[in-house]
């Protein structure tokens, strides 16, 4: 199953290092990784998503947070959040394909961030299905390439 | 201005002892000379490897193991004056297992030193070994230029990746003003919660480059946080369920000595007449030689602890993490069982079995507050079944065949009167040493028990030996694994440390040979050590003394004679070559269907 683990870390060198040799080291596969600086410029937020059973993510968590340089993790899977994910596409457009795929475009609310005569980039946000929808949609018009921040996710109501 | 020289004459104390605070409150309130003060404000601004030196001062380390080297220069220069002890040894890896005997033996930090690049890779085996099992150690490494960093200079290894997986943590430090703070934290963080290794890498221009500096009071982590007690809703759970058991066993671990909770044990013990097994690192923790002990669990454990743990209906887990040595085969461990596991390292908790009541926090907390409240259930029949176990399965050996390992541990047992701290290396010695040793008291037996580190009990005695200069430390090695760190021969004879080397020579990497006689048709494949040295040349070699034991009857003159010479000596045990270590839990086997060793 599909979990996604928000972790708050230091925002020092070698700690993305720390966590990522940690998964390694136990073999535990990362299906995405997010991470940027939080409101306090000393702590980062990881947003992490990785198939792992219970047992599997018990030890992750449990791992996470034994690292000297990881303040709080939390497991969110189960619980209401949002989640989202940004995805930059490019396409092959030529002009006369255009149209058609600006018309998916605002189908999905997603926007144009670039043309030339031969392609057209897009950006997307949204969640999984959204986005998997999009692609399998475009994927008719030929996908040049795909770029995605991979997951960033947040509880939803009062708790932080 | 004024020389450092002139304020101690005026203030007679000691005062270099003082911390900053202390020093600053003395000038205010003493003498409020401004000069002075200035003087002492002045003061504060030292370079880096003075900042090093003096931290391992305020720290309490007496004594130092390691090698210098290029980019350490700076730190030696002021170790030059310092008041600490340094053991040059011939090896880092040496001084990496040398600080960790250290620390087992005394309970405080080990702290070792190294140059940048090999220097540093040469500890990591130590750290693995110190960070499997626990035992908190400081490594300072050298470390090139921080211009450098990253250029592939002369003696560069990025060490903090190298050792981030096998420490608790580590530091590289890139400014001289993190220093003083990164020092703090090392030792904390080494010392408090599941202990382990710290090291920290600094940059040659860091050790050269001055700051204002004030030693830290007070270590300020938001991210960690050990906890100590345990939680008491928990332990009055563990109450109940110890009550209420019919089967219960203590299966007492390496974490029980780290906390100092031995007396803790002893009176949950006395209270609840409850079994005791412990794991290899828990040998110690409750003495050895008490009838309600039961012996070493797991692979090499007794058939009585073993046997004992799979009927069992309530474990009770202390400081002991359920490594796959103690439990064999998973599926079918302790099938009965409830689990009580109390750990300091909640990631300890239910990652191989499944755990009924987990109770996170310090051994010793734990079982002070589960004291006042437990009480004895009604265990006869089951005190009379370990019985009738325990006489019918004593660890036996044959005495057919030549000179047998077991007969000399149990004599080193006699003639020490089971007061000796034993280190062991790995493998058949290490086995025979946990079976036939008596272990009375807690940090008496040194051994590698997680990495399973051939070489270490050796530098380890040594180690222990200077922090413990009035016990009889005995490694008990093996032909293989003395070799391994032979060198530290040298350490040893010019520091007049008086570790005695008990050689169990069986020219064979015995329990490799040992596991291709029993599964793999005798096919005794490169585990001859045919070209060893004579050892007792070796020992003359270096300037300590040496003994060759080829009979039974040369064995306890052998001992005395070693227990006599105030130096390093080296006993060369000509030991039955295809002796075996039973009785034994095959691999893959659950840990009541063990072969060998019945009488």
């Amino acid at each position: 199953m599909k979990h996604t683990i928000s972790a708050l870390v230091e925002n020092k060198s070698g700690v993305l290092a720390r966590i990522a040799s940690l998964f390694s080291a136990r073999g535990f596969n990362i299906s995405s990784l997010a991470v940027g600086k939080t409101d306090d410029s000393t702590i980062s937020r990881m947003t992490i998503v990785l198939d792992a059973d219970e047992k599997i993510l018990e030890q992750v968590v449990k791992q996470l947070r034994k690292l000297i340089d990881v303040i709080k993790v939390q497991d969110l899977t189960g619980q209401n959040f949002v989640a989202r994910e940004l995805v930059l596409i490019k396409m092959d457009a030529t002009p006369a394909r255009r149209v058609e795929i600006m018309q998916i475009v605002s189908l999905f609310r997603a926007r144009v961030v670039d043309v030339s005569t031969r392609s057209l980039s897009v950006e997307v946000t949204g969640d999984e299905k959204k986005i998997a929808g999009m692609l399998e949609v475009l994927k008719e018009f030929g996908i040049k390439e795909v770029v995605r921040t991979g997951r960033i996710a947040m509880a939803r109501g009062d708790k932080s | 201005m004024m020389s450092s020289a002139r304020l101690e004459k005026d203030y007679p104390e000691d005062i270099k002892s003082l911390t900053t605070k202390e020093k600053l409150n003395k000038v205010l309130t003493g003498n409020t000379d401004p000069c002075k003060l200035l003087d002492e404000v002045c003061d504060l601004k030292k370079s880096g490897a003075e900042i090093i030196i003096d931290a391992l001062l305020k720290e309490g380390v007496g004594v130092l193991f390691g090698i210098p080297g290029g980019a350490v220069i700076p730190i030696f220069d002021v170790l030059y004056d310092a008041q600490i002890r340094f053991i040059l040894t011939r090896h880092e890896q040496g001084a990496a297992h040398m600080a960790d005997g250290y620390a087992r033996a005394t309970g405080k930090v080990g702290v070792c030193i190294a140059t940048s690049g090999p220097g540093a890779t040469n500890l990591v085996t130590g750290l693995a070994t110190a960070n499997m099992d626990s035992v908190p150690v400081v490594a300072i490494t050298g470390q090139v230029f921080t211009t450098m960093i990253g250029n592939d200079a002369f003696q560069e290894a990025d060490i903090v990746g190298v050792t981030r997986p096998i420490t608790k943590h580590n530091y590289l430090v890139k400014d001289v003003g993190e220093l003083p703070r990164m020092m703090k934290e090392a030792f904390y963080i080494a010392r408090s919660g599941r202990p382990g290794p710290v090291l920290i890498d600094v940059p040659k221009d860091v050790q050269t480059a001055e700051t204002e500096y004030v030693y830290p009071e007070e270590v300020e982590l938001r991210s960690y946080k050990p906890v100590y007690s345990g939680h008491p809703q928990q332990i009055k759970r563990a109450a109940t369920a110890i009550l209420k058991a019919k089967k219960p066993l203590i299966c007492t671990g390496g974490g029980v000595i780290i906390s100092n909770a031995a007396d803790e044990l002893r009176k949950l013990v006395n209270k609840t007449n409850i079994p005791v097994a412990a794991t290899l690192l828990g040998l110690g923790s409750f003495p050895g030689t008490e009838d309600i002990f039961l012996g070493m669990l797991g692979m090499h454990g007794t058939r009585t602890a073993n046997y004992a743990i799979m009927e069992s209906d309530l474990i009770i887990a202390i400081g002991a993490r359920f490594d796959d040595r103690i439990t064999g085969r998973l599926d079918e461990f302790a099938p009965q069982a409830k689990i009580i596991h109390i750990d300091i390292d909640p990631s300890s908790i239910s990652k191989s079995v499944r755990v009924d009541i987990p109770i996170v926090g310090d051994a010793k907390n734990v079982l002070h507050e589960l004291n006042k409240i437990v009480d004895v259930g009604n265990y006869g029949n089951w005190h009379k079944r370990i019985v009738k176990w325990k006489k019918a399965y004593p660890l036996v050996y044959s005495d057919d065949g030549g000179l047998k390992p077991q007969f000399i541990i149990k004599e080193i047992y006699r003639l020490t009167k089971g007061e000796a701290i034993i280190a062991t290396e790995v493998g058949q010695n290490q086995m025979w040493a946990a079976q036939f040793y008596h272990y009375k008291n807690p940090r008496s037996i040194l051994s590698s028990g997680g990495l399973g580190t051939m070489g270490y009990g050796f530098p380890a005695a040594i180690g222990a030996q200077i922090g413990c200069p009035g016990k009889i430390v005995f490694d008990i090695a093996g032909d293989g694994s003395f070799q391994m760190n032979i060198q530290e021969l040298a350490t040893a004879a010019i520091n007049k440390v008086p570790v005695k080397v008990a050689v169990l020579n069986n020219g064979y990497l015995g329990m490799v040979r040992q596991w291709q006689e029993l599964f793999y048709k005798k096919r005794y494949s490169y585990t001859s050590l045919k070209g060893n040295p004579d050892f007792v040349k070796v020992a003359a070699a270096y300037g300590a003394a040496g003994i060759l034991v080829r009979k039974k009857e040369e064995v306890a003159p052998a001992i005395k004679k070693a227990l006599s010479i105030d130096g390093p000596v080296i006993i060369d045990f000509h030991i039955d070559p295809e002796e075996n270590v039973f009785p034994m839990v095959p691999a893959g086997a659950a840990t009541n269907k063990m072969i060998g060793g019945m009488a």
